[in-house]
């Protein structure tokens, strides 16, 4: 697989001072503030946080979709200025394009390269054999399983070989199972690859199990409220899932989302008149009473 | 797990291959050396087409109650609101049609009347897609070229008809104006649908695997918008008949419009439900191969 993505020890990702609005009726609204964040070449590094808390946001900035208001965004050193195929992307709306067969999605970045046909086929062919998907090569994607798209979307991103892999709630819209053996096939992947990940998700056990480290944001305006190291040991299985060590991690992480989920919903509460119900509404006592 | 082989789930699998007994029969059943094969194999065929088959010979029953109906109220010369008093019969029309097909003039209505939509058609097809695309993709343009088509897509082409004759020196160039005005804003206007539903995180995939606007444009842009497209051709065809058969009757001297009008003139009842049949077949002939070619152009559709 290395010989096909070569994509050597390199992947260094660096998020400095970084904050970004944008303007809205109601005058600009801060979606993420100051924010420092770093991905250490081969690192699995996941970004967890309550929903809007600006952690798609951060990655999309990674990606070079959006520009930072302040700070900057390196991989490499080299400052983002766009989208690249140095940084593949996986989104959760698995993205295949629907008129191109599993083998064309495939090909697709490697086409961009300008790879001559023959060659571009015979790497596709190598990168579907070893996701197990050789026998949907000429399947569009419309007859695949969320499951397999996703790993179409995967290896897509993959066979380019970028210097980082940045994923953006990529199992989100699939169902428990299925979710389970992906994070299976991504960290086993991973482990083979030795690529930089940037991982987004709001699924705190799929964090842990996937992980080196954890960052996880505040709500809106999202900032990293606790930077979090997994030392569980690779390779992973699923079995740990049940370990005390792990749970350990996935308690504190929990409260920690908590927290951030009830500040960010406690002005919904506020405006929904739950005041009436007479549940107190400061800090931590209202996290008991729920 | 030193050298973890990717996960290949079953279950994930499991649609691919549990559809395919239904579409392939067993290999046993293939050899029709036994007849109880053939038999099965038969019934099999059957039940997988049986609504398809159910379709055509409704179909087949309509058109033939259709014809009875016709040929009913022109042989007892019904008049009740309508008048079915002057209508020719369908075995006239028959008789009318035996002997056109003979007649070199007949054809050449036909041939004219094809030719004049296939120009128009094609110009319209070969302006009205690009600039569609174009002004999808370029806000300047959708900018600048919309308002004037606004203006102009409601006026019908028979509208243009006199406006036609000024601008263009010889009949031909008008009518075939006229055609070409009548499927161009379907065209133009599905095709900016089509553009303006492109899913942009399929761009933003594409900008990631390392594609620069001419292949962005090319590889998605293009691609996402062709149903669209060939949905606008269908319509764009459509009105491209109805507005060629308009301006025939209108300022032409050859065509099958003409040819209909002409029967009206001469007193030839037959001749004008033959024009109609014909224009009626000519126009579902040139949508039939429009879709065949969008099924060719779009397989990821056709396997549905």
């Amino acid at each position: 697989m290395s010989e096909i993505l070569a994509s050597g020890s390199k992947g260094h990702i660096e998020v400095r001072n970084f904050s970004l609005s944008y303007d809205s009726i109601e005058g600009p609204v801060q979606a993420v503030t100051d924010t420092q964040i770093h991905v250490n070449p081969g690192e699995f590094v996941s970004i967890v946080g309550p929903s809007g808390c600006g952690k798609s946001t951060l990655l999309n900035a990674v990606a070079g979709f959006l520009k930072p208001t302040t700070g900057i965004v390196t991989v490499d050193g080299e400052r983002v200025n766009g989208p690249s195929a140095e940084r593949g992307m996986v989104f959760q709306q698995y993205s295949l394009f629907p008129w191109k067969t599993v083998r064309e999605n495939v090909e697709f970045g490697l086409k961009m390269r300008g790879m001559p046909r023959s060659q571009r086929e015979r790497a596709a062919r190598t990168l579907l054999g070893l996701a197990g998907l050789e026998a949907f090569e000429k399947h569009y994607p419309e007859k695949l399983s969320g499951g397999m798209k996703q790993r179409v979307g995967i290896v897509r991103a993959l066979a380019t070989g970028p210097k980082v892999l940045l994923l953006d709630e990529p199992f989100g819209a699939l169902d428990a199972q299925t979710r389970v053996i992906m994070q299976q096939i991504l960290t086993n992947m991973w482990q083979r690859l030795k690529i930089s990940v940037l991982f987004v998700t709001h699924d705190i056990d799929e964090a842990i199990f996937l992980s080196d480290r954890v960052y996880c944001m505040t709500a809106r305006p999202g900032s990293i409220k606790a930077e979090i190291p997994i030392p569980l040991e690779r390779p992973r299985q699923q079995s740990m899932m049940m370990s005390s060590e792990f749970l350990a991690l996935r308690r504190g992480l929990m409260s920690l989302i908590r927290e951030e989920s009830l500040k960010a919903m406690g002005g919904e509460i506020n405006d929904m008149g739950m005041q009436g119900l007479n549940i107190e509404l400061h800090g931590h006592s209202l996290a008991d009473v729920i | 797990m030193s050298s973890p082989a990717l996960v290949r789930h079953p279950e994930d699998n499991m649609p691919a291959t549990a559809a395919l007994p239904e579409a392939v029969p067993p290999p046993a059943t293939t050899t029709p050396a036994t007849p109880s094969s053939f038999g099965t194999l038969a019934l099999r065929w059957y039940r997988l087409n049986q609504g398809r088959l159910r379709a055509t010979a409704i179909g087949v029953i309509s058109l033939l109650a259709f014809l009875l109906i016709w040929h009913l109220l022109t042989t007892y010369r019904v008049v009740f609101f309508v008048r079915f008093t002057n209508v020719p019969s369908p075995l006239a029309v028959y008789a009318s049609f035996t002997k056109a097909i003979h007649d070199p003039h007949f054809l050449m209505h036909v041939v004219l009347s094809c030719r004049r939509i296939f120009i128009g058609f094609s110009l319209a097809a070969i302006v009205g897609v690009p600039l569609g695309l174009v002004m999808g993709r370029f806000k300047l343009v959708h900018e600048v070229v919309f308002p004037v088509a606004e203006v102009l897509r409601p006026i019908p082409a028979i509208a243009w008809v006199p406006m036609a004759i000024m601008l263009w020196p010889t009949n031909e160039q008008s009518i075939v104006f006229i055609t070409f005005l009548g499927s161009f804003f379907p065209i133009l206007v599905n095709t900016l649908h089509g553009m303006s539903l492109v899913d942009p995180v399929l761009v933003r995939a594409a900008q990631c695997l390392g594609a620069r606007e001419r292949a962005i444009f090319r590889e998605v842009y293009f691609p996402a918008s062709l149903p669209h497209i060939f949905t606008g051709l269908t319509v764009g065809m459509g009105v491209a008949w109805v507005s060629l058969i308009a301006a025939e009757m209108i300022s032409g001297q050859y065509g099958i419009g003409y040819f209909t009008w002409e029967a009206y003139s001469l007193v030839q009842y037959a001749d004008i439900a033959l024009g109609m049949i014909a224009i009626g077949v000519l126009g579902l002939g040139s949508s039939v191969l429009i879709r065949g070619a969008g099924h060719l152009v779009m397989p990821w559709r056709s396997t549905r």
